[in-house]
């Protein structure tokens, strides 16, 4: 494979740019492999990286129904983090950011990894004390946090509304310093072109139409293009998680919901990290690029559709203008929206199934572009050795039967007030 | 904009309502001992099927009572509605 340097840029500058090698091939699917993974987004991808990497299984094929990167990782607002309580979520996640720190490195390819910092607001006494809390926790996990008083939040975003007559005054935040934001595709394409250098086939425009199931033994998968043999099969579909479940005739405790983010027309620097309004659910951070990338709460109805309706957006922008008024001078560029597997307690799902060979990887809610790294580990771990990783030992399915839930927001099994 | 026919008020804008999810999920009977599975079942496991679903939505900016709702999750398109002790098939 071709290594990615400045040098290797100024080579082809030569050449017009014209004979770069592709990044990954675009097979014809075999008749048989040791592992599918159906679903060529950012943790399919990653699952196959490091199936091919830490446990050397290269006979390896992702199934993608569109192309790769095409959903939720080329649809998220590319927020990275890891301030969570619980400690299996915690442990998880902050595993998660040390892969985040070397990722450019290890996939030879930029992704941007920029931890510039979360801060996640506090507007009443109670809410201090709940994230003085939450930082407690979090520091006991390793992970960085800063509580921060009204004053320092000030210094950091003085754009921020800090007048007298706000609604909902700023009293301060938590802030995880080394949270941040990467390149969204760029995290897809990475692991893709790793992937495809090591053996895994790329399989793209291949929608799964069904499964084999022989005496509760999973042997292989029907798709628009043939039947493929498998040993195992692991699931990493996201919002379509409930669809290919019903093929095999498994209930989850899943919805599928549509949540919708916006982009602003492009400004010079303005916001370093990523802001969370704690007053209502608003989200902003700045791309590189400029764009004010801003999301919220989920459209509230269950949907399959990946487009959502203006009230949602008007709702989210609501809560964003009490915090920054500047953003009501800003032309909105774009929205778009994405289907989130949401589950019953917030989060994510890591695990066998009663299916021998078959694995699911679900439930990432509006959270899992943070974890693909850390989701693609595990999960290749748990398909790899057919056992879960001590990081995914509380991510199972079976925790909603035996109450071990991870409910970090308690917020019950609404899932779309999530 | 969803625009919803409320069966008590008639077409109102999405903004009136609120949701409350799949219309089908049954509790267990009251005063009859339930299996722990069955419990799971209706707290934790949900269908969630591309197309036609039966949903509860509660008009809670107007008449405030609950009522069903068969709407498409793939395209939102809404089929029919009822009050909530009616039966859509």
């Amino acid at each position: 494979m071709q290594k990615y340097s400045v040098f290797s840029l100024i080579k082809n500058a030569f050449s017009n740019h014209q004979n770069w090698e592709v990044a990954w091939k675009d097979p014809t699917p075999k008749s048989e492999y040791d592992v599918v993974i159906i679903g060529g987004g950012g943790h399919g991808l990653a699952t196959a990286y490091y199936l091919a990497k830490e446990h050397n299984i290269r006979n390896v094929a992702i199934i993608e129904k569109g192309w790769i990167g095409g959903g939720n990782v080329g649809r998220n607002t590319t927020i990275i983090r890891s301030n969570f309580m619980y400690d299996a979520n915690a442990r998880f996640n902050e595993f998660g950011m040390d892969l985040w720190r070397n990722l450019s490195q290890e996939l030879n390819f930029n992704v941007m990894f920029s931890p510039r910092g979360i801060i996640n607001l506090a507007h009443s006494d109670a809410q201090m004390n709940a994230y003085a809390r939450r930082g407690n926790s979090m520091r006991l996990n390793g992970i960085d946090a800063k509580l921060l008083d009204r004053d320092e939040v000030k210094k950091l975003i003085p754009m921020a509304d800090f007048s007298d007559e706000v609604r909902f005054p700023i009293f301060g935040g938590l802030m995880q310093p080394s949270a941040g934001t990467a390149r969204h595709d760029a995290v897809a394409w990475g692991y893709a072109r790793q992937a495809d250098d090591m053996g895994v086939d790329i399989i793209q425009h291949c929608e799964v139409t069904g499964f084999d199931v022989v005496n509760g033994k999973i042997k292989g998968i029907r798709t628009s293009r043939g039947d493929i043999k498998a040993k195992k099969v692991g699931l990493c579909v996201a919002g379509s998680t409930n669809i290919l479940a019903e093929k095999l005739n498994m209930t989850l405790p899943i919805e599928t919901h549509v949540l919708q983010a916006c982009v602003s027309e492009p400004v010079k620097p303005l916001l370093d990290g990523v802001v969370t309004f704690g007053a209502g659910h608003f989200y902003i951070s700045q791309s590189d690029k400029g764009e004010m990338v801003m999301g919220g709460d989920l459209d509230g109805y269950n949907s399959y559709a990946q487009r959502g309706n203006l009230p949602t957006i008007q709702h989210v922008l609501t809560g964003g203008l009490a915090l920054f008024p500047f953003l009501s001078r800003l032309k909105m560029l774009r929205t778009w929206g994405g289907i989130m597997d949401m589950s019953m307690d917030g989060s994510p799902i890591i695990d066998k199934t009663h299916i021998e060979g078959l694995y699911l990887n679900c439930g990432w809610c509006y959270g899992g572009f943070k974890s693909t790294p850390v989701s693609g580990w595990t999960f290749a771990h748990t398909i790899a050795q057919d056992q879960v990783h001590e990081l995914n030992s509380e991510l199972r399915l079976n925790r909603f039967s035996t109450g071990h839930l991870l409910d970090e927001k308690g917020l019950g099994t609404k899932t779309w007030i999530g | 904009m969803l625009y919803i026919k409320c069966p008590y008020c008639g077409l109102r804008a999405q903004k009136e309502f609120s949701y409350g999810g799949d219309a089908t999920v049954k509790r267990p009977n009251i005063n009859e001992e339930v299996p722990s599975e069955d419990w799971d079942n209706f707290v934790y496991m949900r269908k969630s099927p591309r197309g036609k679903h039966i949903e509860l939505w509660q008009h809670i900016a107007g008449c405030r009572q609950w009522i069903k709702v068969q709407r498409d999750t793939a395209t939102h398109e809404i089929f029919q509605t009822a009050k909530v002790t009616e039966e859509i098939r």
